[in-house]
């Protein structure tokens, strides 16, 4: 999304993905993991990309940070510009001061990304130190106010321990502190709440949302929780088979979809907040085979509304419905 | 009211915690269920929700016998399970199957699709002809929305949807009267996940089937579920009929449950004035004295750290344990 700034000239978005291709080769053949996938991020808002698994929405928050494995994983195509920069071009130790540095990161499991053998201190300072040059003793204090930040109680002892000694939903706010270390720009949290319980994951939200509008840092939330993404998202990106079906601001995603799958996917979940159905309305079929993907739109076996025109070639975005809102379905009303 | 099929009194279930390789001690013991009681009517639904480490799991693990509870009885079907052996055993065993929460760890890897689901009929030696297994296999696949052709795959092969209904199917193999879901749908994509609910749903009236339905996803519960149990801590705090439980909650913990529930509608959230539950879930090896939800409980007064809250039925068919709910 561009706008215009206070002297006319437009202003960049703080992150911009154009047409990424992101593949994995494996024995089965090429995985097209992310397929021509472009969206923006501004500065201090927050977007959510949701997806089921397969669709993509991790590998493509990934690539952003050059964190695909290769092989197997390669970026063919595409440009990722952070604050002018082309990350996919950068060189490497450059590279490294961006990830950590002004791009935060929060992932799934907390047990499995933070180092079972150091200190919950040694890891928040280990980063103050690489990419602010702190010395050892000003990092602890700032390491020791973080995590007052985040809310987690008697600072000076849990800074001595080991994540093992944390809960799951105290270990995720070590990763929060973690990202937050360096005052980042941008903080791309991948299904943060995942493996947390109910009243945890929405303390941890919550969490998440006050520091990041209080600090103005932009959010990139990846995750697979409609309600999630309807508390807290501006805008949303809706992934399916490595391309994005339908983006725009939240309030017309949900309340005037125009992809089928998005469709589809709202009227699949049963809500607390409506009375009971008699019967629940999924998506029919299964989610594609990403190695063997024809030259058609890909939700087309599952779709309601395909004909042949939809087997011919993959449908654009193209915009629909208010400002902002795009669709990539031939079926979908403008 | 009839019988109920299932009838679980005081049922608790405490795991020895020990230290030392070399001498083994008792140092202490993690309290998974600490005094629970609920009947299942036959073809009811009774919903066990709760987060992890409130023991609904190991709740249905005593009900499937793969636990020895600590103390209490299951009654099912007018005997107490939990002394039987030898050849009640099997007979019960039976009649009482469970459908897991991850598909991808539940099916042997080695083992094609028609094996998995002949199994069971193999192992109580039910129906020792091959041929006439083979069809048994196929009819219950397609009863569970499977091509009959897929007896011949690996789970590899297979989605996360699929594999859950290949697990059901082999759940169906031994026509049991009771089946004990432990979260069937949570590690499935959400596309998927109503077809399965919905399958369930088309399966209990087919033959009639009684489940324990064990999840934390509370809108799929209430969908599904015509009671449920809410529990925290090994208890059970709050116990009524769907209806009553998701619109009218009474324990502060069910509140606080149901509030950290995002409803996938902007308009709606952004207008809730929403405020977390403090705190953590407690160590079930030392749980609060009094009442276990009290020190997060926004109602919390003196005497709930001191006196644990009985069990009181407030409605009929409402059961809270808390005594500040009036």
């Amino acid at each position: 999304m561009h706008f215009t700034g206070r002297d006319g000239e437009a202003v960049q978005p703080l992150l911009q993905i154009n047409d990424l291709h992101t593949e994995f080769r494996t024995g089965a053949g090429v995985v097209r993991a992310v397929d021509g996938v472009s969206y923006s991020v501004d500065a201090g808002e927050t977007i959510a990309v949701v997806g089921e698994s397969g669709s993509g929405k991790s590998v493509t928050a990934l690539s952003v940070l050059r964190l695909i494995p290769n092989p197997p994983g390669l970026i063919t195509a595409g440009s990722v510009t952070f604050e002018g920069r082309d990350l996919l071009t950068l060189p490497e130790p450059q590279m490294r001061e961006i990830r950590g540095g002004e791009i935060g990161m929060v992932f799934q499991e907390p047990m499995t990304s933070l180092n079972p053998v150091l200190t919950v201190g040694r890891q928040i300072t280990e980063t103050l130190e690489q990419h602010r040059g702190l010395t050892r003793a000003e990092a602890l204090r700032r390491a020791e106010a973080l995590l007052v930040q985040v809310g987690i109680a008697e600072p000076t002892r849990r800074l001595k321990q080991y994540p093992h000694q944390l809960s799951g939903g105290m270990r995720q706010r070590v990763m929060i502190a973690i990202a937050l270390a360096c005052d980042p720009k941008l903080i791309i949290a991948d299904e943060p709440t995942t493996a947390l319980d109910v009243t945890i994951q929405a303390q941890i939200l919550e969490l998440m949302k006050a520091l990041t509008r209080d600090r103005g840092i932009a959010l990139i939330i990846i995750t697979h929780n409609l309600g999630v993404v309807a508390r807290y998202a501006d805008r949303v990106n809706v992934m399916y088979a490595g391309r994005i079906v339908e983006s725009g601001p939240a309030i017309e995603i949900y309340h005037d979809p125009r992809h089928p799958y998005t469709i589809a996917l709202l009227r699949s979940v049963p809500r607390l907040d409506r009375p009971r159905q008699a019967r629940l309305d999924p998506v029919d079929g299964q989610p594609p085979d990403l190695t063997r993907l024809d030259a058609g739109c890909s939700f087309r076996p599952r779709c309601q509304l395909a004909d042949d025109g939809c087997a011919v070639s993959r449908p654009a975005l193209r915009p629909v419905g208010a400002a902002g809102h795009a669709a990539a379905c031939f079926k979908a009303a403008a | 009211m009839s019988e109920p099929l299932l009838d679980v009194r005081g049922l608790r279930m405490h795991f020895p915690v020990t230290e030392g390789i070399v001498r083994r001690r008792v140092t202490g013991e993690v309290k998974a269920v600490d005094g629970i009681d609920f009947t299942v009517a036959r073809g009811e639904t009774l919903g066990l929700v709760g987060e992890s480490g409130c023991g609904k799991t190991t709740t249905g693990r005593c009900i499937l016998r793969l636990e020895r509870p600590t103390e209490g009885e299951i009654i099912y079907d007018g005997t107490d399970i939990a002394t039987l052996g030898g050849k009640a055993l099997r007979e019960y065993r039976q009649k009482i199957q469970v459908i897991f929460q991850d598909p991808y760890s539940s099916l042997n890897p080695r083992m094609k699709i028609g094996a998995i689901v002949a199994e069971p009929l193999h192992v109580h030696g039910i129906e020792p002809n091959a041929a006439r297994r083979d069809a048994r296999v196929r009819e219950l696949l397609a009863v569970c929305g499977l091509n009959p052709n897929f007896a011949d795959r690996y789970p590899h092969e297979m989605s996360g949807g699929q594999r859950q209904r290949v697990g059901i199917a082999r759940a169906l193999a031994m026509n049991p009267e009771f089946i004990v879901c432990d979260e069937p749908v949570s590690a499935l994509d959400v596309s998927i996940q109503a077809q399965v609910v919905n399958l369930l749903e088309d399966l209990r009236e087919k033959f009639g089937l009684t489940y324990l339905f064990i999840a934390h996803d509370l809108s799929v519960v209430r969908h599904l579920c015509q009671r449920v149990a809410v529990m925290y801590l090994g208890r059970i705090v709050e116990m009524a009929d769907s209806d009553a439980l998701f619109d009218a909650p009474l324990h502060p913990y069910t509140r606080a449950l149901l509030a950290a529930v995002p409803v996938p509608d902007p308009t709606v959230e952004h207008g809730r004035d929403f405020q977390p539950v403090k705190g953590e879930v407690p160590s079930p090896m030392n749980p609060p004295s009094g009442c276990v939800f009290h020190p997060r409980c926004p109602m919390a007064v003196e005497r709930c750290s001191r006196q644990r809250p009985e069990a009181r039925e407030i409605r009929p068919g409402h059961i809270v344990a808390c005594d500040e709910v009036r």
